[in-house]
Order: C-alpha cells, then structure tokens, then sequence
C-alpha cells in the first residue's frame, strides 16, 4: 500500500519518509498545565526544510506542542513539560541550553496577530536590532524591505513604513508578524493558525510565502483549514485530546489514514 | 425539510409572525433613568466643587492684595548714620532706628504735632512695623539716599488693612474696634492725597511666618514644600517602579511574594499620621536627623508615596497585554529588553499617573510633618533641606489658628496657592501622558 510515496526501509519512522534529515525531535513530550495535563507522551519527527501541519479539533493540544517547540510555555504560570525535545540533536529544555537564543533560532507566529505598537518599520527591524544582525541603517533597512516583501506587505505598506504597525487591517498585521519573524532567519518558523484572520486571496499570498520560506526554513503550522494543510504541508499529524493520533506523509493521510478518528475529522465527521 | 421545520415553530408559537414584546420601551426607560441619576450626581459633584471654590476664594484673593501708604521719608544722616561713616560702616547701617524715620515721615505727612504723643503713636500704629527691613534695603542699596528724601510706598497696618478690605464693621461704638475715628480721618486724608492703595501683594509669596500678617507670607513654606518634592520624587518615582518591575515581572509566585503584595496594599491604607510617628521614631530619634528639616518630611512622604506608586505602576504594567510580551518574548527577547523595550514604555503612562496623584497626595499631607515638628515658626528660607523649614499646608493649618481677621484672607490665601500647585501637577501629568502615550 502507498508505495509510491513510502519507500519500504523507512517504515517504522514514517516522518523519516522523505528521507530529510530531522530538525526537531520530540520524545514523550507531556505538558500539564498545574494538575491538568494537557499532552500525553507524544512523540513527533520534524523533518528539515519542510512544511509540518498539525491538525486535530480544538482544544487537542496543538498550539500547546507547538509551543513546547521555542520554549513559550516557560512563560506560561504553571505549565509544566516532561520528555525531551530536541534542535539538530541538542535537548532544547537542557539548562546550559540559553532560552533567548533558541528562540532567535526558532521563531513563533502567533494564532492573534500581535503586532508592536510602534511603526512598520520599528517592528521588523526590533529582532535583527535586538540580535545585532546589521551593522549599519543600511543593512536594517536592507532586511526590513526583503522581510515585507517575502511577507508579500511591501507594496501595500512601502509608502507607510513609519506609521503605526498596529493601523494595519488584521490580515495585513499577520503578514507583519510573518515579516518580523522571519528577519531574524530563523531555522524554523513555527505558526499558529497564521491564516485564521485573513480573506482568501491574503491566504493564498500566506501560503505561498509557506512555500517559498520552505526551500531555506523548517515550518511547523497549526491549521484548522484540511484543505490549507493538504496544500503546504508535506507532513502532516494529527492530535487528539492530547495524543498524538497519527503522523505520515500529507498526501497518504489524507488519502488513506490507518486511524479512523483521523479519517472521520478529515472528512469532517467530528472537530 | 426546512419549510417544515418552520411551519413547526409558527405552530409551536401562534404569534412568531407579529412583533414580539422584546421589552425596547422598558430598556429605554431604564437607560433614560440611569443618565438621570448619572447627571444628579454630577450637578451635586459639582455644586459642592463650586462651594468650596467660591468660599475659598472669595475669602483668600484679598490675600493677593495689601494696603499700601506713600509716605515721603527723609533719610536723616543723623539717624541712618549716626557715627557719618559716609556709609561705610554697614553694620550701623542695618542697625539704625529706621522705624524713626517713618515716623518723622508720617507725623510730618499727616501735620501732627510731634510733641502730641498720643496722636503721634495712633499716626505711627497704621504703618506696619515691619518697615525696618525695606527701608534699610533702599539705604544699603544706594548709599547716596542717605540725606534725601524719597517718597515710599510702605505696607498699611493690618488693622487698617483689614478696614480698607471692608473686613472691619466700623460703624460700632469707637472703643469697641480697632481703628479710632482720628485715625480714620487720617486714612481718609491719605486716601484723598492718593497715598492710599491696595496694590499686588508680592510679599504673599516672598515671606516667610511672621506674627504680623501683613509680612506672613507663603514663600518659605513653597520652598520647603518644593524641597520635599523633589525628595519624595527622586526617592520614590526610581524605588517604586524598580520595586513593581521586581514583583510584576521577575518575581516567583508564592507565598512570601503574595506577603509582600498583602502588606503593600496594607501600607498604602495605614494613616499618615502612623508615618509621622515612624518617622519621628526613625529618622530623628534613631538616625539622628534634625527636627523639621525638610529632609525628614520627605523622607515620611517617600514612606507614605511609596505604595501608591508600587501599586499604580503594578496596575499599569497589568494592563499591558500578554501578546505584545509573547511577540516580544517570542523573538528572542530577553525579560530585560521586554520589560524595558515594550512593557515600560507602555506602562508609562499610567506610572505617571499613579506618581503625580501619589506626590499631589504627599504635597497636601500636614498630618505627619506636624509630628516630626515642621510647625516650628520659620521665618526664613531653608538654606537646604536640613535646615527647618515648613511646608504650605503646615502653613495653612498654622494661619488657621490665628485669630487675627488679617490671616483669615492669608489661610484662603494659602490654600489658593496649594490648589494652584495641584493644579499645575495635575496639568503636567496630562501633558505628560499625551506625550508618553502613543496612539497606535
Ligand atoms: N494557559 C493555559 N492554562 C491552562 N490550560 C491551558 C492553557 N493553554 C491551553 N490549555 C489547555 O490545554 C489544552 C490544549 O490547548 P491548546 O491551546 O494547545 O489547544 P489547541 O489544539 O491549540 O486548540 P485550538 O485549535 O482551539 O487553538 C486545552 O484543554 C486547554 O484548555
Ligand atoms: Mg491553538
């Protein structure tokens, strides 16, 4: 079955399909948020320079995955995470391991746009300033221009860059957010639903970017859109109340999943 | 399917296809009668604000004012410079018989007989006896006056000056007020000569206490109370926003951070007059500060400021939404440049706020500056903040025991320049919120 996509060696991994190597690596990863726990053991391969959707009804712990990915739920009061989960082989969650820095490697956009109150300009040039990635006004100016426009922002902002970042229309303030995360380069851009606020032809411009990000950066995207997944994404798992149900090629998950309940929330028998 | 499903509803409720009593008059009514109670509580808000600012100062702006007499005075080398040093010998200067002069002045002014020593004394009590020190000014000032004559204007008794702001009923029997008729004569005399007139009234802001009203002034208890500002100020603003950024946002939760917060917001309801006491326990008992110096009061002001400020600068930092320190976090910010980068600046301008009602608070506070003695009776300025000094609203509660109808007008006096400065903190604090806080 489906040997057209999975060459026959790699059958026990399956994320290990594509035969990429593997950027991040989660192992028994378990959150509880004080005494309820909100992720059982999961244990996912996030292949390098690749688009991975999680999917999986409300409230089934994808956002709180992703966020074990940079390290956010440290902020969060009385999240705790067990397992261990690694970047190119190193545990992330190690003490000598410096949080800042991860998070300079693994960028985050998040599910509400979150823009700065300060101007266009101001907020992408914060990550590269803070990071001390440009020398001069030049390099900055250099790296907000190409974020906006692989942010697909450009031209809808070049004559308003020192205006309030937060007087941008939603769908507008989430291409922001994308533009800020990806001039600091990250290696891998996690996203939390970075579609659910935008009108289809500023998600269609968001997918693209997907696309286009995925020939240098490792993606990790949260969508409820079935359709939005099985167009970016490469990998696809799905989540459960806190499980992780299944993960596999996107094509032969929505083709041909081994689990019925990833079968039934594809075709839309619950969520 | 649907056809049916509705003709359902129309059976199950006869009386879906007519309007429904959803209650719009009632709500209206209730929403009219809420705006009603809304602007009753203003207009008696507002009635008692006018009140209080009419009394206040429609009794303190004749503060502002002081009845002035010109007298010629002749400054007679005999009695300027007695020992004719030519006016080198300064010392004689400022110690001459000044008062003298003014009397010569008067008695000659008014054509007394200068042998009729009742009628020179009663001539001589509707000057203020306080003239020495403006006099001996104009004389060090220019030495060659000595020997000339000069017509100066010279401050009215108070009794004469309370009579000529209409405070003195002077239709009773003579004995009974304070002003006899000779000398009303006298006054109305001057008045026709011209040399009789309430003029601006600088010395309200230049003096310092005195047991005669009309040289009572308010201009070391400002300097004072200023002294104390800029304490509590550079005490409290840096404490206070370090102490809250430490709770707020470094940190743990548990249980000795929640004693803390518990005994903040314990702090912030504690009498300031527990504060004079502690501060005359602390500060002048135990560390050895001297008494009414305004070190010591701004020290108990930066105690009693010090919650407010931790607890508005906490409110404010609150406020800031999560998402902007998750955005912040989430590019590799550290806490530090969060806080300082995104957290602070947004915070600021409720910190201010919460910093300009703690100092208003502060710079109204009598209580406890009475405790660590700042009544004593200062006359002159501060040279620094050790020094004794006194502060406005001292001044005002001390002005309000005196008897006097001339320190009447000086205690309205007083509290119009204090609301002044509560103004002016107030106007500062919007300005500097519009500047702090950005639209977007
Ligand atoms: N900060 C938090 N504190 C306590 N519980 C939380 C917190 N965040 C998430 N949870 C709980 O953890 C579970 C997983 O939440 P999570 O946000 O990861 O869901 P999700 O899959 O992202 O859902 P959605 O698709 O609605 O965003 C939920 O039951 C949620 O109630
Ligand atoms: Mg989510």
């Amino acid at each position: 079955m489906n040997q057209t996509i999975v060459p026959a060696a790699s059958v026990l991994h399956p994320t290990a399909a594509f035969a990429r190597p593997v950027k991040m690596r989660g192992e028994k990863v378990t959150v509880h948020y004080g005494a309820k726990q909100a992720l059982f053991e999961v244990n996912l391969e996030i292949p390098e320079r690749q688009v991975t959707a999680l999917i999986g009804p409300s409230g089934c712990g994808k956002s709180t995955f992703l966020r074990c990915l940079n390290r956010m739920n440290d902020t969060i009061e009385g999240a705790r995470v067990g397992g261990m989960i690694t970047l190119d082989g190193e545990d992330i969650y190690d003490p000598t391991l410096d949080v800042v820095e991860l998070r300079a490697r693994v960028g985050m956009v998040f599910q509400k746009p979150n823009p700065f109150p300060k101007s266009i300009f101001d907020n992408v040039a914060y990550g590269p300033r803070i990071h001390g990635l440009a020398r001069s006004k030049s390099d900055i100016e250099e790296i907000v221009v190409t974020s906006l426009r692989r942010a697909g922002l450009f031209e809808e902002v070049k004559d308003r860059l020192h205006e309030a970042g937060t007087g941008l229309s939603g769908g507008q303030q989430q291409r922001l957010c994308i533009a800020r995360a990806i001039a600091v380069s990250p290696e891998v851009i996690l996203m939390d639903e970075p579609c659910s606020a935008l009108d289809p032809i500023a998600t269609a411009k968001v997918e693209e970017l997907i696309d286009e990000l995925r020939q240098n950066y490792t993606i990790v995207i949260v969508t409820h859109s079935m359709q939005q997944a099985a167009r970016v994404s490469q990998i696809t798992a799905m989540f459960h109340l806190g499980n992780l149900v299944e993960v596999g090629p996107t094509e032969k998950m929505f083709q041909n999943p081994d689990d019925k309940r990833t079968q039934d929330y594809i075709t839309g028998r619950f969520g | 399917m649907t056809d049916l499903a509705v003709s359902e509803a129309r059976a199950a409720h006869p009386a879906a296809s007519e309007r429904r009593d959803i209650g719009i008059k009632r709500r209206y009514a209730a929403e009219r009668r809420f705006k009603l109670y809304g602007i009753v509580a203003i207009a008696i808000g507002l009635i008692f604000l006018v009140a209080l600012l009419w009394s206040v100062f429609s009794k303190g702006y004749t503060a502002f004012f002081q009845t002035e007499i010109r007298v010629p005075i002749t400054f007679d080398q005999s009695i300027v410079d007695p020992k004719n040093s030519g006016g080198k010998d300064t010392k004689a200067l400022s110690m001459a018989n000044y008062p003298r002069l003014v009397q010569n002045g008067i008695v000659a002014l008014l054509g007394i007989d200068p042998s009729d020593r009742t009628a020179v004394r009663a001539a001589n009590a509707l000057v203020s006896q306080s003239v020495r020190g403006q006099l001996r000014d104009i004389v060090l000032g220019d030495i060659t006056t000595i020997g000339k004559t000069q017509e100066v204007w010279l401050y009215a008794a108070s009794e004469v000056d309370s009579a000529e702001k209409g405070q003195y009923d002077l239709s009773v029997e003579e004995s009974r007020r304070p002003l006899k008729d000779q000398q009303l004569q006298w006054l109305q005399q001057l008045r026709d000569d011209d040399r009789l007139q309430q003029r601006f009234n600088w010395g309200f802001f230049t003096f310092g206490g005195s047991s005669r009203a009309e040289t009572a002034g308010v201009g070391v208890a400002i300097v004072g109370s200023i002294y104390m500002m800029v304490i509590v100020l550079v005490l409290s603003l840096p404490i206070g926003v370090a102490a809250s950024i430490y709770l707020e946002e470094f940190a743990p939760k548990n249980r000795l951070t929640d004693f803390i917060e518990v005994n903040i917001n314990n702090l912030a309801a504690v009498p300031s007059i527990v504060y004079g006491l502690l501060g005359l326990a602390v500060f002048v008992n135990g560390f050895g500060l001297p008494r009414s110096a305004a070190v010591v009061g701004g020290l108990v002001l930066t105690l009693m400021t010090l919650p407010t400020i931790i607890i508005a600068t906490r409110a404010a930092l609150k406020a800031v939404p999560p998402s902007i320190r998750a955005a912040a976090l989430g590019l590799g910010a550290s806490k530090t440049q969060m806080v300082f980068h995104h957290v602070l600046p947004l915070a600021m301008p409720g910190i201010l706020t919460g910093t300009i009602i703690g100092l208003a608070h502060a710079l109204g506070e009598t209580a406890p500056l009475l405790l660590i003695g700042m009544v004593a009776f200062v006359a002159d300025y501060p040279s620094s903040p050790m020094a004794p000094s006194t502060a406005l609203p001292v001044q005002i509660y001390m002005w309000a025991n005196e008897a006097e109808r001339a320190f009447v007008e000086r205690t309205s006096g007083a509290i119009i320049v204090l609301l002044a400065f509560l103004a002016l903190m107030n106007i500062t604090a919007i300005i500097l919120r519009r500047r702090f806080e950005r639209r977007w």
